[in-house]
């Protein structure tokens, strides 16, 4: 099993005739990922690399039956486009789109919250990598063939950093269900807690790494939920011990500007909640080679 | 972004945030006549810079004749002023503001952020005006009054009554309070700001509410739409290679230690430093070139990196996802034709087109150490910089 998707997911891409989304729509789908059309206002009617395509999201749900969408749309239009998607029914929305206002995302977090809970769409990133079930399905940007398939889940805030990790895993024969990038926004669609619920239930999982980095309060409500509902082990990393304050690192969201926003500050917090907290970032295989040998017997809760 | 005191003050004015009369000044002969034109007794000269506490560091001067002003103006102007915020080398006044002084009752404070855990702005004021809000927090928890606000209706009138009564304002003030809360919370939002404080907002002797200082911060990604506040820009108050970065859409942070980094991705390029600082080394920059790097962004990394004389050795460490390591790899080669690389160059690629990329750094013939992993990329820049000559500036 994996989580959020696999080989037989229905993905409409939102933005596809672009340059990037031309470029990502065939990677993916040469993994082998369902992509079932795309829609770009205007171009309906028409084709794109074989694929259908839509003026609007609700048509090409009607006409496709796609449940998940990625978008690749500019910046100014993405807070829009998710919206869209929202609105159309689809139960899964990933954003590559780096750049999307603040307060654009506040809104977007604001109209999902309209739905109940049960019906409510999960959306991941933006500003982020994706989301890749190795050879079942990639819904993102990332290289596919430095993925192996297995029982270890990762959540990555960065992009690049999750693919260093997959491939020093990979390096060591472990092989992941599926790998998750939150994105590196002040404000992101789902936190680390979202798909650690997501983990936990998933049989095939048997440890979790959690890949965070400065700056937000995510690495620590995280921390704080795996203690009282986790039984899988979950290793930690957290990057930016060498940052100075105040300085926003690349990542909108990567600026440490409250006490508890700081690599070591949170790694402290981990440690505390019963992660394994990896000792720096080449390595990532050896801790969860490591904490996979050692594995004691899952913990019952009372 | 972050603007000076003058602008925030105008564009809160154009939303109808009352505040002092002033005028900005680029000169001492600018800022005598700013004076005469001002009006008034007292005129408070305010260096220009884009850091708190300029008052305990001298760079607020109130004078009481048009001399003063000019002596104020002369000796602020030109200068770089060191203030707790600014660091030790401090930042250059430029523009000073000249602002009539007025006399007020009390001072208060006013400030809005956007908040990442509960992703809504939220509005911060407390009595307790003049002090930093963080310093207020430690000491006083319970005199900072909060309102959160509910995006999809914004900030509502009565939020801003009860913020004002519990400010302990008349009647008078309150209704004085309750329309700057307003409209200052317009401004944020329609400008997209992140961040707005207030510190000190005062109640002047006829009970109008005014603010006294002003510091705005904004989203970076909503500039393309904000164009009034994309004009403010002033890259006289940024490190002048981070000014340049920021030319070439690239994403450098300058730091004090001796390997430059070139990387692809901000997670993986803060883990890049991390790991350098576990080799034993410390990491000059923090340098993002982002997705879809072409060879001339890898080119312009490069010297914009080696432009630091204090570097002693480069490390490239590339993971391609969105980016391709033929194009980076191409990217080195050929900035190193057109830049003369005195120091070592260790080039560590990895995921799309590896073999491509290696390929032609193989065959450029330059003298590049490569690495595989992280770490032995890491190992090498250390290595090689303990044995690189120290380049004198």
């Amino acid at each position: 099993m994996s989580i959020l998707i696999d080989e037989t997911t229905p993905v409409l891409v939102q933005g596809m005739t672009g340059d990037k989304g031309t470029f990502h729509t065939k990677e993916m789908v040469a993994y082998g990922t369902n992509v079932v059309g795309g829609v770009t206002p205007g171009k309906g009617g028409g084709t794109h690399l074989g694929l259908p395509l839509f003026n609007t999201m609700k048509e090409a749900v009607k006409q496709t039956g796609g449940t998940t969408s990625i978008t690749f749309v500019a910046p100014a239009f993405c807070a829009d486009a998710i919206m869209e998607a929202a609105d159309a029914g689809i139960r899964l929305i990933c954003s590559i789109t780096d750049g999307i206002p603040a307060q654009d995302m506040m809104r977007v977090k604001r109209y999902l919250m309209r739905y109940p809970k049960d019906r409510r769409p999960m959306m991941v990133g933006p500003n982020c990598a994706g989301i890749i079930s190795p050879d079942k399905a990639m819904l993102g940007i990332m290289p596919g063939h430095i993925y192996l398939q297995g029982k270890v889940g990762i959540i990555s805030r960065s992009g690049t950093l999750g693919y260093e990790a997959a491939s020093q895993l990979k390096a060591k024969g472990i092989g992941i269900t599926t790998s998750v990038g939150i994105g590196g926004d002040p404000i992101n669609g789902s936190s680390f807690l979202d798909h650690l619920a997501l983990f936990e239930e998933d049989p095939e999982t048997e440890a979790v790494l959690m890949i965070g980095e400065i700056g937000g309060p995510q690495e620590a409500e995280a921390s704080a939920w795996i203690k009282d509902n986790m039984a899988k082990p979950v290793i930690g990393f957290v990057a930016g011990l060498t940052a100075p304050k105040g300085r926003r690192m690349g990542h909108a969201g990567a600026i440490i500007s409250a006490a508890g926003d700081s690599a070591a500050e949170k790694a402290e917090i981990m440690r505390s909640c019963g992660l394994t907290v990896a000792p720096n970032p080449s390595e990532f295989g050896a801790t969860v080679a490591g904490v996979l040998a050692s594995r004691p017997e899952r913990r019952a809760f009372a | 972004m972050d603007v000076h005191e003058y602008q925030a003050k105008e564009l809160l004015a154009t939303f109808g945030v009352p505040v002092p009369k002033g005028a900005v000044a680029f000169s001492p002969d600018q800022a005598v006549y700013a004076a005469t034109e001002l009006g008034g007794w007292n005129w408070a000269v305010k260096a220009q810079i884009h850091a708190g506490a300029r008052g305990k560091a001298g760079g607020i001067k109130i004078c009481k004749t048009y001399h003063e002003v000019r002596d104020a103006a002369q000796a602020l102007l030109g200068k770089r002023l060191v203030t707790i915020q600014t660091g030790p080398e401090g930042k250059p006044v430029q523009r000073v503001y000249i602002e009539v002084a007025e006399p007020f009752d009390r001072e208060l404070y006013l400030g809005y952020v956007l908040d990442r855990k509960a992703e809504r702005i939220r509005v911060i004021a407390s009595q307790r005006g003049g002090m930093e809000i963080e310093e207020i927090a430690r000491t006083e928890p319970e005199a900072i009054l909060q309102v959160v606000v509910e995006p999809a209706v914004g900030l509502q009138a009565f939020q801003a009554r009860e913020l004002a009564f519990q400010l302990g304002l008349s009647i008078k003030q309150a209704q004085s309070a309750v329309s700057t809360i307003m409209n200052a919370y317009r401004a944020f939002r329609d400008c997209d700001a992140t961040m707005l404080e207030i510190n000190p907002l005062v109640v002047a002797k006829d009970d109008r509410v005014l603010a006294l200082d002003a510091k705005m911060s904004f989203d970076d990604n909503a500039l393309f739409r904000r164009h009034n506040v994309a004009d403010m820009h002033d890259p006289s108050q940024q490190d002048p290679r981070e000014a340049q970065a920021a030319e070439h859409n690239l994403n450098y942070i300058g730091l004090d230690g001796e390997i430059g980094c070139i990387v692809n991705g901000a997670g993986l390029a803060m883990a890049t430093m991390d790991m350098i600082k576990h080799a034993g080394g410390t990491p000059a920059n923090f340098l993002d070139v982002g997705g879809g790097a072409s060879p001339e962004r890898i080119a312009t990394a490069l010297k914009l990196v080696l432009s630091d004389a204090k570097v002693r050795a480069v490390l490239v460490n590339i993971f391609a996802g969105i980016n391709r390591c033929d194009w980076v790899a191409k990217g080195v080669v050929q900035a190193c034709e057109t830049v003369d690389v005195k120091v070592p160059l260790v080039v560590r690629l990895a995921g799309t087109n590896v073999e491509e990329g290696q390929r032609i750094l193989a065959e450029s013939g330059l003298k590049l150490i490569t690495a595989d992993t992280l770490a032995e990329a890491a190992n090498k820049a250390v290595a090689a910089c303990q044995g690189s000559p120290r380049v004198a500036a």
